[in-house]
Order: C-alpha cells, then sequence, then structure tokens
C-alpha cells in the first residue's frame, strides 16, 4: 500500500487517538499496521495529566479527598474511600461501625454503576449500541441514590477522614432495598443484550489473550487479572474495612480473553449485591462523625502503605507524613495504569477491530491512568 | 426501432419529468426512514427519539437536512480536489440510477426494462463501490483508506450472492422483468417457494448497504465513519441520502422479489407495496438495534464459505426444479432443506465458544461448591 524509496512495501503507521471515540478518553495508540493486522503498538498517555499526586502536597489533608474523587471519576467512592483508609491508618484511629458500613454499601454500589458503564461501553466498542442505553438505567438508579445521600451525582466528596460528611438520610435503608431488585433485574437485562449473543461471543472469545503467569507479571489486578484465572481480590486475601463479615465469592475466568474479562466484571455485579444485601440489612445505629472532631489533622511523623480492590483492580496508596498538616507525599498505584501495560503483549497480532474490543476490555480510566 | 427518432423534444422533457418526480419521492422517502429509524431505534433503546421538532419530532428529518447543508464544507488540503468532489456524487447517482427500473406498481415505474430489469439492477447495484473507494482514497485519510478498501472487499464479495440470488430468481420465473416477476407470484409468493433465496438476498442486501452487523466499512468505533470521516455538511449529505436510498432500494426489491410485491386484497397496489417496504425496513432497524458488528475476516470467511455456496446451491435447485418441471413445493422443500443444513453447520461453529463458556461456568461452579 504505501512504497519506500526502493519500491518495497512498508507497514502503515495508524495514529489512533487521542481524538478517536473508542479510546476511552484521551488515550493515543500508534499502530504499525499490516493491512488489517497489528503488528506493534506504541501506548501514549499523559493527555490528561493533572498532577494530582503533586497538588495532594499543597492541599490539607481533608481537602485531598476532593483530588481522589477525580483519579478514577467512575469509582468516586471507592477512592474516596482509600484514602480515609489510608489516613486513618496513619492517624491510627478508628472509626465507628455505621461508618464503615455505609462506606462499603456506597463503594460496592458503585463498583456496579462502574461496571455497568463497562458493559455499555465494551458494547459499543465492539458495534452494539443498544447496551449501553439499557445498562445506563441501572447506573442512573444508583447515582440517583448516591445524589440523594451526597448532594451529587459524581464527585461526591462524601467520605471525610474518621468518618463521614453527614449521616445517610432517613430512607437510606428503604430506598437501597427498594433499588437492589431493579438493579439485579437491570444487570439481567443487559447482560442478556451481551454477553451470549453470538457475534459478541465471536468478537471477544479467544482475543487479547493473556496467561496466568504473564497477567501476574504485568502486575494485573481487578477483572484483567481474575479473568485470566487467578484468583486475587484485596477483599478477600487480605480483607479490609469489614468486608471478612460478608460472604462473597471471587468470579473467575479460565482463558484471560476479553470475553472472561467481561463475564467476571458481569458476576461481580452480582457479588457485590450480595455484599450490599447483606450489609443494608446489618446497618447498625450510631455516629458518623469523625472522632477527631473539626480539628485540623496533623498526623504524626510516618509513612504507610494501604491498598483497596477498586472496580478496576488493586489501588495503592503511599503517604508520607512529616507531621505538618499537608501530606509530604502522596503516591498512588492506580490499577488502570498496570493494567494498560499489557496492551502490547495483548495486541500483537490482531486485527485492527479487535485493538478497541481489547482496550474496552481493560476498562482504563484515562483520570487514573495519568493522574 | 429508430434510435434517433426516440428522442424528441418531448420525450426529453416528459423523461426529466418522470426523473423529477422520482427524485422527489425518494428525497421523501429519505426523511420518512431518517424519522422512521430515529424512532425506532429509540424506542428499542427505552429512549424517545425526537420529539421537539413537531409533532412526534415528525420535522426532525428536516431540522437534520438544515443543519448538514448550513455546515461549513470543509475540503482538506491534503486531499484529491478532484476525487473528493466526485466521490459522494458517484455514489449518490449509483443508487439513484437502481431506481430508474423498480416498478412500485405495474402502472408506477420510470421505464420498467422488458427483457433486463434484474440484469440492469445487478449491473448498476456495483457501480456505488467505486464512489466509496475513490472518496476513502481522495480524502487523504488513513482511516478513510482503510474504511474504502473494507468497502471494496466486502461489498465485491457480497454481491456475488446477490446476483447469484437474482439469476436463480430469472430461472425460476424464465424473465428479467421485474413487473412479470411479481405477477408470476401471484398464488404464492416466492418467500414460501425459495426461502432459501430470500434469506440469502436479505442477508447480502444488508451487507451491501452496509448495516449492522455488516456496517464494517464505517464501523464507528474503530475507523470513525471509514470513507467519509473527512467529509462535512452538504457532502455528508450526499452520503447518507444514498445509504438511505440503497436500504429502501434493497428492502423493495425484497418485496419485490420475495414478497409479492403491491399484490394484496382491498387496498391499492402501492399502499400495499410501501406496507411490506416498511415492515421489512423496520427489520433491519431492528437487528440494527440488537446486534454488535462482525470483524472484517469474520465477515469475509462468512461471504466466501457460507453466503456464495448457499447462493450456487440456490442456483442449482431452481435450475434443477424448472428443467424437470417439478411441482413448487419440491423445491420449497430443497430450498428449505439445504437452509437447515447450513443453519445447523453454523449454529454448531457460531455456538462453540457458547459450548466453552457453558464449561468455565459449570467448572467455577464446581470450584465453589468445594
Amino acid at each position: 500500500m504505501i512504497h519506500d524509496n526502493n519500491g518495497q512495501t512498508v507497514d502503515m503507521m495508524l495514529n489512533m487517538g487521542p481524538q478517536h471515540p473508542s479510546t476511552h478518553g484521551v488515550f493515543r495508540m500508534e499502530l504499525r499496521i499490516d493491512g488489517e493486522k497489528i503488528i506493534d503498538v506504541t501506548p501514549h498517555i499523559g493527555y490528561l495529566h493533572r498532577g494530582s499526586e503533586k497538588l495532594s502536597e499543597g492541599e490539607q489533608y481533608h481537602q485531598v479527598v476532593t483530588l481522589f474523587d477525580r483519579l478514577d471519576y467512575l469509582a468516586n467512592f471507592n477512592n474516596e474511600f482509600i484514602y480515609c483508609r489510608a489516613v486513618e491508618k496513619l492517624l491510627d484511629i478508628e472509626v465507628s461501625e455505621r461508618t464503615e458500613y455505609v462506606r462499603v454499601i456506597l463503594s460496592e454500589l458503585n463498583r456496579i454503576a462502574s461496571h455497568l458503564l463497562y458493559v455499555g461501553t465494551i458494547g459499543l466498542d465492539a458495534g452494539a449500541m443498544t447496551p449501553a442505553l439499557y445498562s445506563f438505567i441501572g447506573r442512573d438508579r444508583i447515582q440517583t441514590l448516591f445524589e440523594s445521600i451526597s448532594g451529587a451525582r459524581m464527585m461526591h466528596n462524601y467520605f471525610k477522614i474518621g468518618g463521614l460528611r453527614e449521616d445517610v438520610p432517613a430512607d437510606f435503608v428503604s430506598s437501597v432495598n427498594k433499588i437492589i431488585p431493579l438493579i439485579k433485574r437491570d444487570i439481567d437485562e443487559t447482560e442478556k443484550l451481551l454477553t451470549f449473543n453470538e457475534i459478541f461471543l465471536s468478537r471477544t472469545k479467544g482475543i487479547g489473550v493473556i496467561n496466568k503467569e504473564a497477567a501476574i507479571d504485568f502486575g494485573l489486578t481487578g477483572p484483567c487479572l481474575r479473568g485470566s484465572g487467578v484468583s486475587y481480590d484485596v477483599r478477600k486475601t487480605e480483607p479490609y474495612s469489614i468486608y471478612n463479615q460478608f460472604e462473597f465469592d471471587i468470579p473467575i475466568g479460565l482463558d484471560g480473553d476479553c470475553w472472561d474479562r467481561h463475564w467476571v466484571r458481569v458476576q461481580e455485579m452480582h457479588e457485590s449485591l450480595r455484599i450490599v444485601e447483606q450489609a443494608i440489612n446489618k446497618l447498625p445505629q450510631g455516629s458518623v462523625e469523625s472522632p477527631l472532631g473539626r480539628r485540623l489533622i496533623r498526623p504524626p511523623k510516618g509513612e504507610v502503605y494501604v491498598k483497596a480492590e477498586n472496580p478496576r483492580g488493586e489501588i495503592g496508596i503511599y503517604l508520607i507524613s512529616d507531621g505538618t498538616d499537608k501530606p509530604y507525599r502522596l503516591k498512588v498505584r492506580p490499577p488502570s495504569f498496570c493494567n494498560l501495560s499489557a496492551l502490547q503483549v495483548m495486541l500483537k497480532d490482531a486485527w485492527i477491530a479487535d485493538s478497541v474490543v481489547i482496550l474496552g476490555s481493560l476498562d482504563i480510566v484515562l483520570g487514573e491512568v495519568d493522574r | 426501432m429508430n434510435l434517433l427518432s426516440m428522442f424528441t423534444v418531448q420525450y426529453g422533457i416528459t423523461r426529466l419529468m418522470d426523473l423529477l418526480i422520482l427524485f422527489s419521492f425518494l428525497a421523501v422517502i429519505v426523511l420518512s426512514l431518517v424519522w422512521l429509524e430515529r424512532k425506532a431505534l429509540g424506542r428499542l433503546q427505552l429512549r424517545l427519539g425526537p420529539t421537539r421538532t413537531g409533532p412526534f419530532g415528525l420535522l426532525q428529518p428536516i431540522a437534520d437536512a438544515v443543519k448538514l447543508v448550513l455546515k461549513e464544507d470543509i475540503i482538506p488540503n491534503e486531499s484529491e480536489r478532484v476525487i473528493f468532489w466526485m466521490a459522494p456524487i458517484i455514489v449518490v447517482i449509483s443508487s439513484f440510477m437502481l431506481w430508474v427500473t423498480i416498478p412500485f406498481t405495474p402502472d408506477i415505474v420510470v421505464e420498467n426494462l422488458e427483457n433486463m430489469g434484474l440484469f440492469y439492477i445487478g449491473a448498476v447495484g456495483v457501480l456505488g463501490i467505486l464512489g466509496l473507494v475513490l472518496a476513502g482514497w481522495g480524502s487523504a485519510n488513513k482511516y478513510g483508506v482503510i474504511g474504502g478498501l473494507r468497502a471494496a472487499a466486502q461489498l465485491i464479495s457480497y454481491e456475488i450472492p446477490l446476483i447469484m440470488i437474482l439469476v436463480s430468481i430469472a430461472i425460476l420465473t424464465q424473465t428479467f422483468n421485474l413487473i412479470e416477476i411479481v405477477n408470476l407470484q401471484h398464488p404464492v409468493p416466492f418467500a414460501l417457494i425459495h426461502p432459501l433465496a430470500l434469506v440469502v438476498f436479505f442477508v447480502a442486501g444488508l451487507a451491501e448497504v452496509g448495516r449492522t452487523p455488516f456496517d464494517i466499512y464505517f464501523a464507528e468505533s474503530e475507523i470513525v465513519g471509514g470513507p467519509f470521516v473527512e467529509y462535512s455538511g452538504a457532502h455528508w449529505a450526499v452520503f447518507f441520502l444514498s445509504e438511505y436510498i440503497n436500504t429502501f432500494a434493497i428492502a423493495t426489491l425484497t418485496v419485490l422479489l420475495f414478497l409479492g410485491g403491491w399484490a394484496g386484497p382491498i387496498l391499492p397496489g402501492i399502499v400495499w407495496l410501501l406496507l411490506k417496504v416498511y415492515i421489512v425496513i423496520l427489520v433491519i432497524f431492528w437487528i440494527r438495534g440488537s446486534l454488535p458488528r462482525l470483524r472484517i475476516d469474520q465477515l469475509m470467511a462468512f461471504a466466501w464459505k457460507v453466503m456464495v455456496p448457499l447462493s450456487f446451491y440456490s442456483v442449482l435447485v431452481s435450475a434443477v426444479c424448472v428443467f424437470y418441471g417439478f411441482p413448487w413445493w419440491v423445491l420449497s422443500i430443497m430450498s428449505i432443506v439445504g437452509l437447515g443444513v447450513v443453519g445447523y453447520v453454523i449454529h454448531r461453529h457460531i455456538t462453540a465458544p457458547a459450548k466453552k463458556v457453558a464449561e468455565v461456568i459449570a467448572r467455577l461452579q464446581i470450584s465453589e461448591n468445594k
């Protein structure tokens, strides 16, 4: 197709992104293609870099929560959760039981909302328009609930260090109980449209395969790792908060292809619903105030590393305090970034059309990749 | 007949009027299709579709058209200007030419080519590919080039089964005359006589007009519009127009060749025809609302391994039946058998991953129970 000066055929470079509808934000892939086959790919990131880690060094501990809302903007509660846990561990304080329950319920609901969005986007990447609109029904129910609790549909800024900003509304239990069966139905409806569709299966089964060992080597976590058959979930292996009080399973795939990752996410939604169901029935009464009151926080000198299971995988925070009211250093280990590192291997010898499906199955959020 | 004596001034004016009427008719049809697609797709996706422009959003297509025409028409600097300009014209003219010979009723037709109606359709239908390839190449965009080449590969592959089905219809009816083909379906439509041909024709037709699940050459999520990626404003509107004219043409041909055309009780013929055509078009929209897209290699494999052999089989059984003068139900049995065998093979083939999936689930449940 394209020739060099000697009349030899050379590979074609195809630039995909950052302005491309299927790169999930502003990711850029430089594909080297031979006809419709991808020979090599050079990923470029950094188009959404906002300097969140550096910015947190200039903010007081309470204020950093807002920055964490904006990292993985599809899983706000999960991000707030881990940051609050990191500072609480640094301060060595216990939060009230009610706070823990509310945090877990909201985080799990957020996981469902995030996965529902994923099901919609993988459908769009594979060329099916409708699942996206079906999945947004369930997502909207969850976000309306979030709005009634925190006042915002995204960027809630609701978890505070040591507690919650304010107590949940009086009808919290009843409204969660009301939407659980509805969300269950929404997940099933969306899934029926996509998961076992023969065309979808032929587009995703056996595509973007990464085996167990390679997945571990690349540091994949979350559904991407579990899709390859590794049963690793921080909520089970190193239970944090109150996760050890709940019964839930870790769905795993076998082949590590796009479909397995998809299936794992769909099953995870059901597992999350199970956790929410158990938690909402046991929600204790009590205060959600921080034991610290409204004082400025000055944690003692020291450093701490905490990790948690986000919808996209294992997120880790390394936080160093020098005794002032602002973090000395805050490093985030974002799941999306590590998951993205396997892209090059997965895309090798794939078709152009597969590239968007594979990228979609990794389910990255660029806000978290670039930070 | 002296050819020169045919082209009098009066003849020319009448033909011109015919074409103008046809063009305005098609324009109205396209507007109705745009509205119908947005509305039907909206309902399938639990949305309302357009509601703000007029009653039931009926004026939405007009608003769309005005917006498109008023938009700035951007021509990329690097593009081949002549080709870039010509491509949409070639595409729309080829899809428009198809309509010259398609009859709406025995009386409403621009020119019923008595001895070569089907032949003409087969010949003219291929022209649009040229426009698509030129559009992709001329816009100096890599997505456009990929899309144009995909279009060439896809449309040429699916042209073969489409034309072979036209051949098998011609063998059955012993005529190329579309009006006669419709009249011959009077007691039993060909959909019952030769269901295999209907299926192959409809699927190949979907691929021919680039409808889901075969919308590969302009796949939005991969090559962002393929040949159309650099087009804007009125130029893009012309592509849009031809796409809908083609969809309407395929649906109309399906109705004419297989579903008895304008035949039907009480109501006038044109109403019956449009009714059937719109039902076929709604099926096309329904498919678009529910299926993902195939990949290019799967698409080509499907064309050459399934559609082409099936269309040859269809020609064969029609020829055998006509040659030996079998009654029509023999042909339909042979047709259904062919359809069943291939359907079973495809079913086996595409459920293979599903079976594997079932295995995965079964194994998981075992591990959970432990």
